[in-house]
């Protein structure tokens, strides 16, 4: 019985006095659900990230190729096609034929609307004389004897320039084929080319903005333009890459940290290198536009997670507060009652052995009482008498006290039966005569003659009354005054109101009185009375209520139900 | 009807001898015994106008006797004296063949005027 107490007073103590506890508890499952839940989730996430940055940069690479194979190829065929018409042109046609302006002219017609890209066309003997031109500049009779590219073509038949200037002042190339039949002299067949036909061959290829791909000579300028490198002729700060068969690419880093994919490849038929970069953008911004549906996944996932954890906890460590709370009332309405009842059966057992020889000290007063008084007289039968009737009444008072005991023993049996109100609430009060007393406090009854007895568990109503009465008493000062009226509320209640002259509560204590585990005593209050007597009305169908001024007093209020027919019956 | 014959029960001798002599002062006649064994014997051999019995007494208690007398057939009515103070409304319920209640300290005016009341509406 006694751990039990303890052990239900701990319980107490740790549901009502800490909620610490539940806030710890709170944020512990809060912390372990997230985690949970969403690392798996931030896991999956990071190492889609990854995938999608290799799958990226392959991707990239791969574009990066395909422009450098596509670019090398078509520029080859391009340049092979018309070296080719030159050759055959050389070979078919005599010098003296091509020495005829007329014959040139119309070559270079047919050369222009069969390949394009032509811009003039000459005819240089061996000796560097240019003997024979057709175009829109006025270059007849000029010798190139001692240039470079003219060497070359003696030395190896065919030549093709990179881009340059040149007389003509605009950029352009050269294709220069020799006549390479038996016993013929030397001449060679030089044709311009405009840039253009180099540059379209690169926008057809239909670059997204973060692509680049421009041809460089092996000094590093620029033969077509270029969106990050310069304009045609600009002079690139590329490095040149060294002479490679086929195609190669790299991925490099910019000053700035930008990563580039950089791919390089020789063209075969003239001194030009194609160049093809691919700018990464941000990969994470790359990876946020490319995966957007995963991401807003994502996101919606965290947000409803996260919801769903908070509301969870809280919904959870809230039932179990409820619950522990109910269930440390309920042990303490259990202690509480169950120590009443031993209180009960104590008082009980002591008022029953004391009932015995009360009863003897009783009659033999009595028949003192009556030996004397049917005596005749005798000298002292006045003080005899007297003395008898003192015993007596000493007797009537202390069954009284025993009766009121007895009465306290047998409330704990619950079971309805017709109650005189007035009768049960001067009974309570007299519990605490003493007291009032003591402390001057007077006890005033409002109560009107014809008040209906209710039908209703006394035992519980006795601890009702007592409750409120017992609070009346903690709260006056002495002197105080404690007013009880019992009055009929309407048809079918009856109102029992206590109300004393004390300190008053505030309104914001007063939110919280039948609260349990609520007490303005501290130390000295358990803050279950209220809620008991709360509890106990409700139990027996009734209500109660209180008002409060602070400084004037408070009133507590009970009704209970009861029926008319009572009175009749 | 002002004389008639009273058996008292009460384990409590200096009571019960106590109540037979104030009794007698009020020209009651009656007799006691602190047996319940005792009291039915008793009640065999003698016809009493009125019982008074205390319900808790040792060996046989007072509950014991009453169904005793039932069984028996002896229809005297029995006024109980209880040491539980509980005034008649109040008990749990009314045991059957008793007349009427008594609470420890009992006043001899409400005895008598029980006992008479009792008879009368035998």
């Amino acid at each position: 019985m006694n751990q039990n107490q303890t052990e239900s007073k701990s319980d107490a103590l740790i549901s009502g006095v800490s909620p610490m506890r539940y806030r710890r508890l709170w944020r512990f499952s809060i912390i372990i659900t997230l985690s949970v839940s969403l690392i798996p989730l931030m896991i999956l996430a990071i190492v889609n990230y990854h995938q999608d940055q290799k799958a990226f940069h392959a991707e990239n690479r791969y574009t990066v190729s395909q422009i450098l194979t596509n670019t090398k190829r078509n520029l080859e065929s391009v340049i092979k096609e018309r070296r080719s018409a030159l050759t055959l042109i050389v070979s078919e046609q005599s010098f003296d034929e091509l020495c005829s302006e007329a014959r040139l002219t119309s070559t270079l017609r047919n050369l222009k609307k069969s390949f394009g890209g032509f811009v003039d066309l000459g005819l240089i003997n061996s000796q560097g004389n240019q003997l024979n031109y057709v175009g829109p500049y006025n270059l007849e009779g000029k010798n190139y004897k001692d240039q470079e590219w003219f060497h070359e073509v003696c030395l190896r038949g065919v030549y093709v320039s990179d881009v340059f200037m040149g007389y003509r002042n605009f950029p352009h190339f050269v294709i220069a084929v020799k006549n390479e039949k038996e016993g013929v002299a030397d001449f060679v067949l030089r044709a311009t080319l405009d840039m253009q036909l180099l540059n379209q061959e690169i926008h057809s290829l239909n670059l997204d903005r973060y692509s680049d791909a421009f041809l460089i000579n092996r000094n590093n300028v620029l033969q077509t333009p270029s969106l990050h490198y310069g304009n045609v002729l600009d002079t690139a700060d590329i490095e040149v890459p060294p002479q490679v068969r086929n195609r190669e690419v790299i991925e490099e880093s910019t000053e700035s940290g930008e990563r580039i994919t950089f791919g390089y490849a020789h063209i075969n038929e003239a001194p030009v290198i194609v160049i093809a970069t691919k700018r990464l953008q941000n990969p994470f911004r790359y990876w946020l536009s490319h995966r957007s549906s995963l991401l807003w996944f994502l996101v919606i996932s965290v947000i409803l997670i996260v919801i769903f954890v908070f509301y969870r906890a809280t919904w959870m460590v809230n039932r179990l507060r409820t619950s522990d709370m109910k269930r440390a009332k309920a042990l303490h309405n259990i202690e509480y009652t169950s120590k009443m009842a031993t209180i009960g059966r104590m008082a009980a057992s002591v008022a029953h052995e004391i009932n015995n020889p009360l009863a003897i000290i009783n009659e033999k007063a009595g028949l003192l009482k009556d030996i004397a008084g049917f005596a005749p007289d005798f000298p002292i039968k006045d003080k005899t008498l007297n003395l008898a009737d003192s015993i007596l009444n000493s007797v009537d008072r202390c069954k009284k006290v025993t009766h009121r005991l007895l009465g306290f023993g047998r409330r704990m049996e619950t079971r309805k039966e017709l109650i005189d109100l007035e009768h049960l609430m001067k009974e309570v009060v007299g519990f605490l005569g003493k007291e009032a007393e003591h402390r001057n406090i007077e006890v005033q009854y409002n109560i009107p003659k014809d008040v209906p007895t209710v039908e209703n568990d006394r035992g519980q109503l006795q601890q009702i009354f007592l409750n409120l009465v017992n609070n009346a008493f903690a709260a006056v000062p002495d002197w105080g005054k404690i007013e009880i009226s019992i009055e009929e509320y309407n048809d079918n209640t009856i109102a029992v109101t206590v109300k004393d002259n004390g300190s008053g509560i505030s309104k914001d204590n007063l939110k919280h009185i039948f609260e349990p585990f609520y007490s303005t005593k501290g130390e000295f209050g358990t803050g279950l009375g209220l809620s008991i007597t709360h509890d106990l009305v409700s139990k027996l169908g009734g209500k109660i209520a209180v008002d409060s001024k602070l400084g004037e007093g408070t009133s507590f209020s009970i009704t209970l139900p009861f029926e008319k027919t009572d009175i009749l019956g | 009807m002002d004389s008639f014959k009273v058996l008292l029960i009460d384990d409590e001798s200096e009571l019960v001898e106590t109540l037979v002599e104030r009794l007698g002062y009020r020209g009651v006649t009656a007799k006691y015994t602190t047996s319940g064994r005792e009291a039915l014997r008793m009640m065999t051999d003698e016809v009493f106008d009125i019982i008074v019995l205390d319900l808790k007494m040792p060996g046989m208690s007072g509950e014991e006797v009453l169904k005793e007398m039932k069984n028996r057939n002896i229809e005297t009515p029995v006024l109980l004296i209880t040491g539980h103070g509980a005034p008649i409304d109040e008990m749990d319920e009314k045991i059957d063949g008793v007349a009427d209640y008594l609470a420890k300290p009992i006043s001899l005016e409400e005895l008598i005027a029980k006992m008479k009341e009792s008879i009368r509406s035998e």
